[in-house]
């Protein structure tokens, strides 16, 4: 394992059971770590929104641009300063979580195949992000966007950009005017324009984006800023004066953090580490990893064009045509490259129902590692093996809890890709093939590998999505868990309550009538 | 609908989170320079100078009117040669060479040197034609700097050279 390999998987060992400690207070929804682009998503909406205001009311000129902003925290506390404390401490936010959210992507590995296109479009949005927030700073003009503004200059003169050095037009007072704040507006407008841009291309190959988090993680969050902002609001330093260097600054250390690491280093240095550290993040995808999975099947003859796959996948790899050989009818199209090889599309084929009389179950699309028709022969085959007086099927994630030593002579195990994957269909097939109850677990909500399994099966199983598991299935022989990897103790405690409960049932209170695929008629 | 105890936890860690932008948005506060120093910006950008030849009257009569212009100068631009004494000691000495392909644009230069605040004897020499022995510009004066006032070496023709503001 290399060096690289272990630190990884160190870090997200560390990760996730941080993540999993905050499911208990916020659950799978509301965990801000599970949903971290959202919330990133979230705080700039409110960056854009305040801003917009902030736009709309301040004096633009180099000089009343300053009194404005101060009148604006001073005397209109209550609106314009709260507004403007939000811009700041968003901004700040934003940082901490695009951090964050980079950080736990690198953990979990999620650079190289389908994923590359996002992991190479986010880089940039790095670069775009602190040159927005630090040229929010300058717009200010009091002595820490003077310090910023001479500091930023002085390290770009390092690169042989620029014939004559940036730093020489804030060398005395009457060299600064009114364009260089039209200057500040385009740049603090123009690049968070391209931010914005750019985060359309890094979403762009996933469906069903997180653009905004949960109604109650907004909610905090807002309160949070709001309360911040009344109890710290951000004001500004005194005045620009280049005949002057700034004393000691109220320092932004999410946002200016390079200033100081240029005084006390260089600028090569400074250069040498962002360099090198976005090359590192570019080359990360060159790096061994794990093969890709081979990518779903459309087989034609089976496909209806019913558009689910195309609904459900996760990473937008399913396009529809016209069908080549069924004129008006569909057919639907992967792209192998943006394919996760998760199988979600193949639970939500309608052709992938086990109760088909077919020998081969041949669906609509299917995955090569574990087709359709292998997952019903192994459910069949555990339902010709299972004995005892409460027979239980349990279909796993096998990125989840580990369900494997729960295996016994009334129990059978059948590990999925996904549990998104698993065709509702199988649940009934399992209980009318002689299971007394069936256990589907999942990855918790919102640790899915695949984003969106344990959304799917959930709303599958429950009759909120389709496929739905049909109502007649009785309810009390299904138990759906989401448990993660660390989850194996209480996948067994959901077992055993699961099988108490089974037994305690009254004998075929609410059995479904047998089905044999093999007889010619339903027995 | 929540319970109490996961309140408590999200209040406790949303609380956390506002804690961490609320402090490092704004603290520790961060200082440039000691407040009893001062600061020397030397900051010049300028052209250095090239040798032009005079034509003779023969080499002009050979030339079409329209481009007989007397004096035949090269592209390229010299050298600057550039030193800086604080209070007798060599701070600085540096050659700066001219931008541009053709190396025939602005030579410039842009340091900052901290020194303490109080009275110094400054002295700047700057010679833009390396072919010329001596230095063309030289400028001398005892300066007195206040705590975290920026001075700065610039130059222009204009105003005579080499100048501190």
């Amino acid at each position: 394992m290399s060096f690289h390999t272990a630190l990884r998987n160190g870090a997200s060992s560390v990760f996730l059971r941080i993540e999993e400690a905050l499911d208990v207070p916020f659950g799978g929804t509301d965990n801000p770590l599970r949903h971290l682009g959202a919330i990133g998503l979230y705080l700039l909406w409110i960056i854009v929104g305040t801003g917009l205001y902030l736009y709309a009311v301040l004096d633009t000129g180099i000089d009343a641009v300053y009194q404005s902003i101060g009148y604006l925290s001073l005397e209109q506390w209550y609106l314009g300063g709260v507004l403007r404390s939000l811009h700041r401490y968003a901004a700040d936010g934003f940082m901490l979580v695009m951090m964050l959210h980079l950080f736990r992507e690198w953990c979990y590995g999620r650079y190289h195949g389908f994923r590359l296109y996002s992991w190479m479009t986010g880089i940039p949005l790095i670069w775009l992000a602190y040159a927005a927030g630090i040229g929010g700073y300058w717009i200010v003009w009091d002595q820490l966007a003077q310090l910023s503004a001479i500091a930023t200059a002085e390290l770009l003169d390092w690169l042989p950009i620029f014939s004559e050095p940036s730093a020489r037009n804030f060398m005395s007072p009457d060299s600064i005017s009114d364009r260089f704040f039209t200057m500040l507006v385009f740049i603090h407008i123009g690049v968070p324009l391209l931010l914005i841009l750019g985060l359309w291309a890094h979403v762009h190959r996933i469906s069903h984006v997180d653009y905004l988090p949960s109604r109650r993680a907004m909610v905090a969050t807002l309160a949070i800023l709001i309360g911040l902002a009344l109890l710290k609001p951000a004001l500004s330093n005194p005045p620009a004066n280049l005949a002057t260097v700034p004393g000691a600054l109220d320092f932004d250390w999410f946002l200016l953090f390079l200033h100081p690491l240029t005084d006390v280093s260089s600028p090569a240095l400074v250069w040498s580490l962002l360099f090198g550290v976005t090359a590192l993040l570019f080359a990360l995808p060159l790096l061994p990893h794990p093969r890709p999975q081979p990518a779903a099947v459309v087989d034609p003859a089976n496909c209806t064009g019913c558009d689910r796959c195309l609904a459900d996948c996760p990473y937008a790899a399913i396009a529809m045509t016209q069908h080549s050989s069924r004129p008006g009818f569909r057919l639907a199209v992967v792209d192998a490259d943006l394919c996760a090889g998760c199988g979600i599309c193949a639970g939500s084929c309608p052709s992938s129902t086990p109760f088909r009389r077919r020998e081969a179950l041949v669906t609509g699309i299917d995955m090569p590692q574990q087709p359709v028709n292998a997952l019903r022969e192994q459910l069949e085959a555990a339902l010709a093996r299972l004995e005892g007086r409460t027979r239980i099927i349990i279909f796993a994630c096998t990125r989840g809890a580990e369900a494997g030593p729960l295996a016994a002579v009334d129990t059978a195990v059948i590990g999925l890709i996904c549990a998104g994957m698993l065709p509702p269909a199988f649940v009934e097939y399992a209980l009318r093939g002689g299971a007394d109850g069936v256990l589907v677990a999942t990855c918790r909500s919102g640790g899915c590998e695949f984003r969106l399994g344990d959304l799917w099966t959930s709303q599958r199983l429950l009759g909120q999505r389709e496929p739905h598991l049909r109502r007649t299935v009785p309810p009390s022989r299904l138990q759906l868990l989401a448990a993660s990897a660390h989850d194996d103790r209480t996948l067994a405690e959901v077992l055993a309550e699961f099988r108490t409960r089974l037994e305690a049932l009254p004998v075929a209170s609410d059995r479904l009538p047998p089905y044999l695929r093999s007889a010619s008629h339903h027995a | 609908m929540l319970k109490p105890a996961a309140i408590v936890g999200q209040v406790i860690l949303y609380g956390a989170f506002a804690a961490v932008i609320g402090t490092f948005a704004t603290w520790p506060k961060y200082q440039q320079i000691p407040s009893d120093v001062a600061l020397i910006k030397l900051s010049i950008s300028h052209l250095g100078e090239r040798e032009c030849r005079k034509r003779t009257p023969e080499e002009l009569a050979k030339m079409p009117p329209n481009m007989r212009a007397p004096l035949d100068c090269p592209r390229e631009r010299s050298d600057i040669r550039l030193e800086m004494d604080l209070d007798g000691e060599p701070i600085f000495r540096t050659v700066l060479h001219p931008t541009g392909l053709y190396k025939d644009g602005v030579s410039t230069v842009y340091k900052r040197f901290e020194v303490a605040a109080g009275s110094h004897r400054l002295t700047v020499r700057m010679d833009d034609n390396l072919d010329k022995p001596g230095f063309d510009y030289v400028k001398d004066e005892q300066i007195t700097l206040a705590p975290a006032q920026v001075m700065v070496v610039d130059f222009n023709p204009d105003r005579g050279g080499l100048f501190f503001k």
